[in-house]
């Protein structure tokens, strides 16, 4: 490691003089009497990969739309580079969407479809094939370029409308589930590639995805959506490790979720009573919350250990009944009922021979977690 | 698998038949030597030679053609513009009524849409001839077209249409450079069904031609009720050769079409 420069981290959105390229003010848009979305404030900067995720529904499509130009803000702004979109048409902005459903056009070739939106930008004729080619390579399908979209398979017409959406050099570019239609595996490969191809070219990506896991692999930030609302915008290990309500938690990948009333906040540090008796749960607290409050206390899992003898050491220890064991291969979850109901997961390692594991139905068993490990929301 | 029984084989050789017979009639006639239609006097091409120097007949050809071409582009152009209303306006004030009214004539009498064209004309004072019955054509046969083209649009990806404005088009250019190539296939079916119905329409035409413009209905029409020639056989087999070139030209290229959308549609799922 060379000590003198350490790399720069990307965080643009941290650095107070940076300048986004987007900037949704106060952006609401109706459709007749609902609103898809409300009020929203949002900044993107440029080289961001930035994911835009939420359910069915939640309007992250019609922000998407918005952007490229086919549908205008009820109220508000948007601006991109500078210049306020009110009124320039899809095709005057320097922004390109690559489609669900890919929309190539079925009677043109590969490399027509890439030409494209070219010949009806100004740069001249000449140059059009070069920047073909170039794309054709970007994407690794210098061969199938005479080819008809009908004769490729799934994951080559993928890049064809990745390098199409590409190939003008847009200051934004837009992916609406760009990999819905694609198997695990082939998804799994693409999002490394789309991360590649994104980092080459330069281009601010925003990426519309009701997968979370793609969202967190992707991402530079996240903006969990839900109702036409930003629930939470941030990097995707502060969506995961600090939500800020329980509907992003939830929404984020696995997580235990106990109910009670706050009987203490200390700082950063915050108590819950859950159940009539148990002693109250440590925590950090989340924003907003205070004592007496209804709220909820939310931990991941993985954070939650599971053992045959009392871990005294430990303030945060709960008995139950192990109900369910899920066995994922490299690690086990356990659907460990409480006393009073409550049933909680545990994730743990499987770095044992299954034959070895300590811990089987019905046994009776501990579950601990350190004072860090959860969090306090309101709800 | 289903055989061919004895029961499948007679149905389908007296369907034919029943169907058939007549036309094989007709054409075995045109190539008689005889003026006499019933009578067979050996084989002979001479009904063709003396249709060929029949002027009447050859303008009356001639009209026809024009006013199925003419007629036919027209309709095709106003139908696929109707259908494109149809599917993409979504609701609109009117839309019943206006869908209503395209489709009217599908079901109306050929006699009242013959009748009401021909009261117009007059009221208007067009003199009637070529131009009018181009005019009542292209208006019944608009709908077949745009019965034909909507169906296709409804299944059209709308998407590709906001992939080519995002890509820098105008709408027109939109239209022409994407929308129109991938519904071509119905565009042409339209056509060559208005055609179809132009060519073989006697009620309207008669209704609204004039005495420069007669098509060739209307002039077989009136010669067989002189008495049937020898080149009306001709003149008849003729059509149905061309006919029938032209309905098997447009079920295969349709056919292909709609191979190749499976094709895609499979691809697509894939």
């Amino acid at each position: 490691m060379n000590a003198t420069a350490a790399p720069a981290v990307f965080a643009p959105w941290t650095e107070p003089d940076a300048v986004p390229l987007i900037h949704l003010n106060g952006v609401t848009k109706e459709f007749g009497s609902f609103t898809a979305i409300d009020n929203i404030e949002l900044e993107i900067f440029p080289r961001e990969f930035f994911a835009l995720l939420g359910p069915s529904g939640c309007g992250k499509t019609t922000i998407m739309r918005m952007l490229a130009g086919f549908e205008d803000p009820t109220r508000g702004t948007i601006t991109i580079d500078g210049k306020n979109m009110a009124g320039v048409p899809a095709n005057k902005r320097a922004v390109n969407m690559m489609f669900q459903s890919y929309a190539l056009f079925p009677h043109l070739t590969v490399a027509d479809n890439l030409a494209f939106g070219l010949k009806r930008s100004p740069m001249p004729k000449s140059e059009i094939k070069g920047r073909v080619d170039e794309m054709l390579r970007l994407v690794q399908l210098t061969k199938f370029a005479s080819r008809k979209p009908h004769q490729l398979s799934g994951g080559q017409r993928q890049r064809v409308a990745l390098a199409r959406a590409l190939a003008k050099a847009p200051k934004l570019l837009l992916l609406d589930e760009p990999l819905g239609a694609l198997d695990k595996k082939l998804r799994q490969e693409t999002q490394f590639e789309l991360m590649d191809i994104q980092e080459k070219t330069g281009t601010t990506f925003v990426i519309v995805t009701h997968d979370q896991e793609e969202a967190m692999t992707v991402a530079s930030r996240i903006a969990v959506m839900d109702e036409g609302r930003l629930k939470q915008v941030a990097t995707p290990d502060r969506i995961y490790e600090s939500p800020n309500s329980v509907y992003v938690a939830d929404f984020i990948g696995d997580v235990n979720i106990i109910e009670g009333s706050v009987s203490l906040v200390d700082g950063e540090k915050a108590e819950l009573q859950w159940a009539e008796g148990a002693r109250p749960i440590r925590a950090m607290s989340g924003q907003g919350i205070s004592p007496s409050d209804r709220a909820a206390f939310v931990v991941r899992p993985e954070k939650v250990a599971i053992a045959t003898t009392e871990p005294s050491d430990m303030h945060n220890r709960v008995q139950g009944t192990v109900e369910d064991i899920a066995y994922l291969g490299n690690m086990s979850t356990y659907h460990v009922r409480l006393a009073d109901g409550t049933l909680v997961k545990a994730q743990a390692a499987n770095n044992r021979r299954i034959s070895r594991r300590g811990i089987t139905w019905y046994d009776t068993v501990w579950l601990s977690w350190t004072d860090t490990a959860g969090l306090i929301l309101s709800n | 698998m289903r055989r061919f029984t004895w029961f499948n084989t007679i149905s389908l050789t007296l369907g034919f038949a029943f169907l058939y017979i007549p036309i094989l009639i007709l054409v075995i006639y045109s190539f008689n030597a005889s003026k006499l239609v019933t009578v067979w006097a050996g084989f002979s091409t001479q009904w063709y030679g003396e249709l060929l120097r029949n002027e009447a007949f050859l303008d009356a050809a001639w009209v026809t053609l024009k006013v199925a071409v003419i007629s036919s582009t027209i309709a095709t152009v106003l139908g696929t513009m109707a259908a494109f209303v149809l599917v993409r306006s979504g609701r609109f004030f009117g839309r019943t009524l206006f869908s209503g009214m395209i489709y009217a004539p599908l079901v109306m009498p050929e006699v009242i849409t013959g009748l009401s064209l021909l009261l117009l004309f007059i009221a208007i004072g067009l003199e009637r001839g070529v131009f009018t019955i181009v005019l009542a054509h292209a208006t019944f046969s608009m709908c077949y077209v745009s019965v034909v083209v909507s169906s296709r649009m409804a299944s059209f990806d709308e998407s590709l249409e906001e992939a080519a404005y995002d890509l820098g088009c105008t709408g027109w250019d939109a239209f022409k450079s994407v929308t129109l190539p991938i519904i071509a296939p119905a565009v042409i079916s339209g056509w060559l069904l208005a055609f179809t119905l132009s060519l073989d329409d006697l009620v309207i035409a008669s209704f609204t031609s004039g005495p420069s413009s007669t098509t060739l209905p209307i002039k077989i029409y009136s010669s067989v009720r002189l008495g049937v020639s020898p080149e009306i056989n001709a003149l008849s087999t003729i059509i149905i050769g061309l006919v029938t070139v032209g309905v098997l030209v447009a079920s295969v290229t349709s056919k292909r079409a709609i191979a190749l959308q499976r094709q895609q549609e499979r691809n697509a799922g894939s």
